[in-house]
């Protein structure tokens, strides 16, 4: 009988191994050990921070994050007059108004983080023809994850010795196929940390992958506190009946 | 139904009142509290009561998560991954509850089923309890199949593509069949709106045919680890005995359950539903999900015409459908008249050989049809057919079963002088 537990629990294993994606091109991406990851890993608030304003001065010139509200920037650890203050740096389309135009007014906290271009048509036009990839999910969208991103923004280089490259593309050993269309988007002191933290490519493709891993999972943080507690309920509860199921049928012997 | 019914030792004159007018509570009390199961059961049993609290919970998160979603192509994914994941209080807990409890249903299932399978519960007189179960994994199939494509992400997509592109196979009227099962020329609006309707319809019947099948359950009553025809003073009542052995296997599960929920909810996954349905971007592999590995590797299996008349797609298909059906006349095609496999010795290892092909079924199904992996979804489907098809109706005949008990104070409490508290 134990037998046939560790088999199913082999099944169990083994069925729950992604099969897709998981195609031979593409480097292995680093493994790196992030704060989020584990039963009690939570978000570092300033790599996040760091990592909004590398999103904000950086990825958001070219990539939308459409279910980023500003509001939920209260989980990276912002106040609510630094999020009013954020927002209201950026224009939003609004209306109609009570004469039926459409008007532009300074963005508030309920509102989208807005996207750089109106439209993917622009976004492709603007970008060689190739379309930038919405970023609030982008961690979980990937085989690899967070270890991916991370990858990927670091991975850039040259091509090895003999390598056709691709009109418009970039070499990364990390992207399925080793061309990508993005251009390297980081580079040594590209913006200036508020935190003064030294702004290296390394640095930057950190802050910047908890922030989107945290974009992609806001819930993190409260799934796994409210784990705990489940768990040690259960597990309680399932010595008590344990016990119990033992005390009933003892009367049968 | 047991054939004698007990009258509740009722406290409440309300309550009597009731049950003389509308004898529901006559039926509980010998159904759930006084009805004689056998007192041998293993741990292995609980697996059905685990699936049924599964299809209540799937209803349940179900229910509320509909008061969320929306069920249109370009609000779809939205309304999953923007609003429920984000906005809605406790969405991402109702809704990681409901996407991996539909796996850890048909584990349960699985349990279930290859428990069956093992100690012979589908033999006579217990056919029909077999047959609706079959029905029951049929329908769990087509409603998480449905499932699964609701939330539009791109495997979603793509997998209801492929599947519903599986009718084509069906000569003559398969192309029109298809566009009308599409409602369109392509998987779109229509064909998610659909999904949704019969997603939402299938739980119920489904729950009707798990009454079913415990009606046909109760009727002969639980088959045991012996196989053998208990007689009464071999049988406990079911609470408080197994009320609580249950609910102890159910505290285990939620621990299983519960690590998925909440540490990782999204193993079962595939990262390429977290991108948005894409007609123009094929995923470099089209996986479904981990339950239908076994059978898409059956699927993928026939890559050869069959006799010149039946193209290989149509072929494989038949295979996969097949494979399910043939559970179908298990207790026919199962010659052997014991059921525990404890006293069938050489079915003891065939049905672990099963297992294990089911296993490399499923390894060959995460895995692209080509090489090794599409010899071992070949070999692996020729054997699950030769299991089901030559060797239990040959088996029955030649083997030499060991000597039955006839009862269960038999070989269990010789040597003691305790007897059955009842």
């Amino acid at each position: 009988m134990r037998r046939m537990l560790i088999v199913s629990l082999a099944a169990f294993a083994l069925a729950g191994t992604p099969g897709d994606t998981r195609a031979a091109e593409g480097a292995r991406p680093l493994d790196r050990d992030w704060p989020q990851e584990g039963i009690f890993g939570t978000f570092d608030r300033a790599a996040l921070q760091r990592g909004f304003q590398v999103f904000k001065e950086v990825c958001a010139a070219c990539h939308a994050a459409k279910y980023l509200r500003f509001r939920d920037l209260a989980g990276i650890g912002l106040d609510q007059q630094t999020i009013k203050a954020i927002a209201s740096e950026y224009t939003v389309l609004d209306g109609p108004d009570d004469s039926g135009e459409m008007f532009e007014r300074p963005a508030k906290p309920f509102d989208v983080f807005p996207s750089p271009f109106p439209n993917p048509q622009a976004a492709r036009a603007a970008n060689g023809g190739a379309l930038p990839v919405d970023l609030s999910l982008i961690v979980k969208a990937r085989e690899g994850g967070d270890d991916y991103i991370y990858s990927l923004l670091v991975g850039y280089s040259d091509p090895p010795e003999g390598e056709e490259g691709l009109e418009g593309a970039y070499y990364n050993r990390y992207f399925p196929g080793g061309w990508i269309a993005m251009p390297p988007p980081l580079s040594d002191d590209i913006i200036e940390y508020a935190d003064g933290t030294p702004a290296t490519v390394e640095q930057m493709a950190a802050d910047v992958t908890q922030f989107l891993a945290w974009l992609a999972e806001p819930e993190l943080e409260e799934r796994k506190q409210l784990g705990l507690k489940f768990m040690l309920f259960v597990l309680v509860m399932t010595g008590i009946f344990y016990a119990y199921k033992r005390r009933v049928w003892s009367r049968l012997h | 139904m047991s054939t004698e019914m007990q009258k509740p030792p009722f406290k409440s004159g309300v309550l009597r009142w009731i049950d003389e007018r509308l004898p529901v509570l006559t039926w509980a009390y010998n159904e759930l509290v006084v009805y004689p199961a056998p007192r041998n059961l293993n741990y292995w049993w609980n697996f059905g009561s685990l699936a049924g609290i599964m299809l209540v919970v799937q209803i349940m998160t179900g229910v509320i998560l509909v008061m969320f979603y929306t069920p249109h192509a370009d609000l779809a994914f939205d309304s999953v991954e923007g609003y429920i994941m984000r906005d809605v209080n406790w969405g991402w807990l109702l809704r990681y509850i409901h996407a991996n409890g539909a796996s850890m249903f048909f584990a349960l299932v699985y349990i279930h089923i290859f428990r069956g399978l093992y100690y012979g519960s589908y033999k006579k007189p217990r056919e029909l309890l077999w047959i609706l179960g079959v029905v029951i994994l049929l329908l769990m199939m087509a409603t998480a199949f449905m499932g699964y494509v609701l939330p539009w992400g791109n495997m979603s997509y793509w997998a209801a593509t492929v599947i519903t592109n599986l009718f084509s196979a069906i000569p003559l009227v398969g192309e029109p069949l298809v566009t009308w099962l599409w409602g369109g020329f392509t998987v779109d609006n229509p064909t998610l709106q659909r999904f949704f309707s019969l997603h939402y319809l299938l739980p119920f019947v489904i729950f009707a045919m798990v009454f079913l099948h415990l009606l046909a359950l109760h009727q002969f009553g639980s088959n045991n680890p012996l196989g053998i025809d208990l007689s009464k003073k071999d049988k406990i009542p079911f609470h408080p005995y197994y009320t609580v052995k249950d609910v102890f296997g159910f505290c285990v599960f939620l621990l299983v359950y519960g690590y998925f929920v909440f540490y990782a909810p999204t193993a079962f996954i595939s990262p390429t539903n977290f991108i948005p349905a894409d007609p123009l971007q094929t995923p470099t592999h089209i996986v479904p999900e981990w339950y239908f590995l076994p059978f898409y590797a059956i699927l993928r299996a026939i890559t050869f015409d069959f006799l010149w008349i039946v193209p290989a797609k149509l072929g494989g298909v038949i295979a996969m459908f097949a494979s399910i059906f043939v559970l179908f006349f298990l207790p026919w095609l199962d010659t052997s008249k014991v059921r525990s496999a404890r006293f069938r010795p050489i079915y003891k290892w065939f049905f672990w050989l099963l297992v294990i092909d089911v296993l490399v079924l499923g390894w060959a199904g995460a895995n692209p049809p080509e090489g090794w992996y599409l010899v071992a979804a070949q070999l692996g489907t020729l054997y699950y057919f030769l299991h089901f098809l030559v060797i239990l109706p040959m088996l029955g005949k030649i083997e030499r079963p060991l000597p039955l008990p006839t009862s269960l104070s038999d070989p269990v409490l010789r040597g003691t002088r305790s007897q059955p508290a009842s």
